[in-house]
């Protein structure tokens, strides 16, 4: 038989290049992708697409008032995708940032709620340092478990972010119950001095916005400049290569753990301290989940990280509209999250990897 | 003349921008040991690959005994009579001789031992095949490779660098038995690039230089130095004369070392004693496996012994015992390991990048930062000085072939100056010329007063550069033996052990 005759197929062949071109352009292909998908899938449902994708995708950025919400959610979200960031690219599977940033926010209120009274403009400063350090000492439990036991950070960061769930419900249904709140769950409401500062007068973005793009520069500057981000990154891309070289394995992994339970934690408690104004159990809506998200969706670069998170924020308020004007499910949002990770992830594996169309060959064995 | 075996004719392959095999004619005649001799990187391995239909050529056609010949798989390759044995043996361990060869001839079990037993007593292939794979020594396995082969009854195999994982014991008698097959009518096409073996066992040698043929001759009448030249386009270089030296200081020192590595399938050692002193070349012989890498890693401080276990590893007379490799560097020891892509260098970053991987201490960085110019400045000395051939410093370390990644890593590594440099396989897939250029640059700075530990399977190579040698096998270190005045075959029975049961070295 000839070769000739046999059917083309193609076959995954590694680039001997990562494709610089195609690293670009997974995320606006990843995007598309994943909004054909999911029109499709409300066209299922019996919803309009276009209807559907007006709100969600066009309006967030139409009117100065939604976008702002935009900003505002973008915040939260760039801080701990740098974070996560640093850590995955020394593959530190940080999952539990969503418990980080609940920790977060839990120290940090835990001033305005201890000391309701004081004043002074000392007060949020030192909420969003607490905060993150709550963040940080969250985070360092998986890091022990991770370097002692080699326990995987994975499964420990992510039953931790259950266990910080359950501790916020403790508190908010407990002890910080605000006694007149007609037994809500949730905390009395901070003092004025416990709130960051308004940046944009008129919106609720505010200063931490300002924060989370400084913490981005720095981001930057310690992955892309520095010798300790240097050798984050020979630790995940090749550990043997970071043995070798002495580069101390525990170390990187205390690093990218606090890194990202630090930032996880400044998010939590500029949240508390930010559009809530008190410590309640809706602070918990997922952004350290969505972060995971921003952070591959970005590249795992702090400059990739600022575009995708803006983008994520404007998927949220957009899911938002969708209910609202389309009738859409909550789960709808979190759907979209999903397949634009996924779309990402198969589009991504072209940066490394091409098609070759080439002649089966005929693989039966005597 | 008689009608070919197997004719190529035109056969080319690119791989994107390099072109690995260009134009190839090749005949091999019936009954004949044909070598393919070459560099590495020189094609020979893809041409092979091309006869066997592991890869498809891009251009060109083959015949088989006058047919037209479809390279399209290894089934069809063996379908029409071709067999191969790769370089890594693909044999499981935990199978008895037997089972494994059933995987591919479905036959009855006592029948196919029979058959075993058989072919070893006619070809010299003798192996138990009741034996699990895991207990047999590396010809054994190569035996039970060339074995399986010829189950299918094949009349050209193939056989890629069959006699780099052998010691020279082991290496006569493979040649026997590739005689006494040739002489039953198999053709054997044999890669090499050791000139002497080919010239004891070949009748036929297609000489290859980057992807083009640029001989054919009958190696027996031409001596060694006539094939490498053809082999590499240009004379030979002299090998550095090495100078009298009266022992220096000690630079490192390993005083009975035990130990028993965590992994089960890795070699414990035991007793292990060595020193290497300034001025001095120290070279570990022995077959892979025999606990090279688990001695490697505890010299490099990738493993770290326990606190408890104190005064067993010295540098530069301090104890390192538990000192992890960064602080065993800064004492002023460099290494370069076996394997370079995921080791010695991260293949995804930039040649830039990988020079920072050891050598950030020497001034490449500023208050914590990269010094971006100093790094770059550093890696182009590095290529420049070692000849690594790139497209520049900017270039992924996976794109580098394998020589020109080593050249890299060494240059890097001496680069440090050192006291004490340690290399492992110093010129393992280097070609001929760049490999000479390393040896004889290790020489040149023992000359200048460097201790130097060089662990190689290449018999040869430690013969050319070594003060003394050492061989390691189960686990156990050889005394050293004065390279002057030892002949390889006694460093060849200490490789298969039959030295080290006779005769227990005093401590």
């Amino acid at each position: 038989m000839s070769a000739l005759s046999a059917p083309l197929r193609p076959v995954l062949v590694r680039r001997e290049h990562a494709s610089l071109p195609v690293k670009l352009i997974a995320p606006p292909v990843a995007l598309a992708l994943a909004t054909l998908l999911n029109l499709g899938l409300y066209l299922l449902m019996g919803r309009d697409p276009v209807a559907v994708f007006h709100a969600m995708l066009l309006e967030p950025f139409l009117s100065w008032a939604s976008f702002s919400e935009v900003l505002l959610k973008t915040g939260p979200l760039l801080l701990i995708a740098q974070g996560l960031a640093i850590g995955f690219r020394a593959k530190v599977f940080n999952i539990g940032a969503e418990g980080q940033f609940i920790l977060g926010a839990i120290f940090a209120s835990a001033i305005p709620i201890w000391f309701p009274e004081a004043t002074g403009q000392w007060i949020w400063p030192s909420m969003l340092v607490i905060g993150a350090l709550g963040g940080a000492l969250w985070a360092s439990f998986t890091a022990f478990w991770r370097v002692k036991l080699n326990a995987n950070e994975i499964l420990v960061s992510l039953m931790l972010a259950l266990v910080a769930a359950q501790l916020l419900n403790y508190l908010l249904l407990g002890p910080w119950k605000d006694p007149n709140g007609f037994n809500f769950p949730q905390s009395v409401m901070f003092q004025s001095d416990a709130m960051v500062p308004i940046l944009i007068p008129g919106t609720r973005v505010n200063v931490s916005l300002l924060i989370a793009c400084a913490l981005s520069l720095a981001a930057w500057v310690f992955m892309q400049r520095s010798f300790a981000g240097f050798k984050l990154q020979v630790g995940g891309l090749a550990p043997r290569a970071a043995g070798y070289a002495g580069f101390n394995e525990g170390r990187a992994i205390w690093l990218s753990l606090l890194i990202g339970g630090f930032a996880a934690g400044l998010a939590g408690a500029a949240e508390v301290a930010g559009p809530l104004g008190q410590l309640q159990r809706s602070i918990s809506t997922g952004y350290g989940y969505a972060a995971i998200i921003v952070a591959y969706l970005g590249g795992l670069h702090p400059v990739g990280i600022a575009f995708s998170a803006l983008l994520m924020a404007a998927l949220y308020i957009g899911g938002d509209n969708a209910m609202v004007s389309a009738n859409l499910p909550v789960a709808a949002v979190r759907v979209f999250q999903g397949s634009l990770l996924l779309a990402y992830l198969v589009a991504i594996a072209f940066v490394r990897y091409r098609f070759e169309w080439r002649h089966a060959a005929h693989g039966s064995s005597p | 003349m008689t009608t070919s075996l197997l004719s190529l004719r035109g056969i080319s392959k690119s791989y994107g921008q390099i072109h690995a095999n260009r134009d190839i004619d090749l005949d091999v005649a019936p009954c004949s040991i044909h070598a393919i001799l070459g560099e590495n990187g020189a094609g020979k391995s893809t041409l092979m690959k091309l006869i066997y239909g592991v890869e498809q050529p891009d251009a060109g056609t083959a015949t088989w005994k006058g047919e037209p010949l479809a390279l399209a798989s290894p089934a069809e390759a063996r379908r029409k009579g071709i067999g191969m044995v790769f370089q890594h043996f693909s044999l499981f361990e935990t199978l008895t001789v037997v089972e494994n060869i059933r995987l591919v001839v479905p036959r009855d079990k006592s029948d196919l031992a029979d058959r075993i037993r058989m072919l070893g007593r006619d070809f010299g292939l003798e192996v138990d095949p009741l034996a699990h794979v895991h207990a047999l020594s590396v010809g054994e396995r190569q035996r039970v490779e060339i074995i399986r082969c010829l189950m299918t009854e094949p009349q050209l195999l193939i056989l890629d660098e069959p006699t780099s994982v052998l010691p020279p014991q082991s290496v006569d008698k493979l040649f026997e038995t590739l005689r006494r097959l040739r002489d039953s009518g198999v053709s054997i096409l044999f890669i090499s690039h050791k000139l002497e073996e080919i010239r004891a066992v070949c009748d036929r040698a297609t000489i290859l230089r980057s992807g083009r043929i640029t001989g054919r001759i009958d190696p027996r009448d031409h001596d060694a130095h006539d094939l490498a030249r053809m082999m590499i386009g240009r004379d030979m270089p002299q090998p550095m004369p090495a100078l009298a030296h009266s022992g220096g200081e000690k630079r490192l020192e390993i005083v009975g070392l035990d130990h028993r590595p965590d992994d089960p399938f890795a070699v414990a050692l035991s007793d292990v004693s060595l020193t290497v002193r300034a001025g001095e070349i120290l070279g570990i012989a022995g077959i892979s496996g025999n606990g090279q890498s688990e001695l490697a890693a505890l010299i490099s401080g990738e493993t770290v012994l326990p606190r408890q276990q104190s005064n067993l590893i010295y540098m530069m007379g301090k104890d390192v015992g538990a000192l992890d490799a960064a602080a065993r560097r800064r004492l002023g020891f460099a290494f370069v390991p076996e394997e370079r892509l995921g080791r010695g260098a991260v293949p995804e970053m930039s040649l830039i990048l990988n020079s920072l991987l050891t050598a950030h201490p020497f001034g490449l960085l500023k208050r914590g930062l990269v010094d971006t110019n100093q790094v770059k400045a550093f890696t182009e000395d590095c290529i420049r000085q070692y000849d690594v051939r790139t497209p520049g410093s900017e270039a992924e370390a996976g794109a580098l072939s394998g020589g020109n990644l080593q050249k890299f890593i060494v240059g890097r590594e001496i680069m440090l100056s050192p006291q004490l440099l340690f290399v492992a396989q110093p010129t393992w897939g280097v070609d001929i010329g760049a490999a000479s250029a390393i040896r004889r640059r290790l020489v040149a700075l023992r000359n200048e007063g460097m201790a130097i530990l060089v662990i190689s399977e290449e018999l040869e190579e430690l013969f050319e550069l070594c003060d003394s040698i050492q061989v390691i096998h189960q686990g156990r270190l050889s005394p050293p033996l004065v390279t002057r005045d030892t002949r390889p075959e006694e460093i060849g029975r200490y490789m298969i052990g039959a030295h080290s049961t006779a005769k227990k070295v005093p401590a």
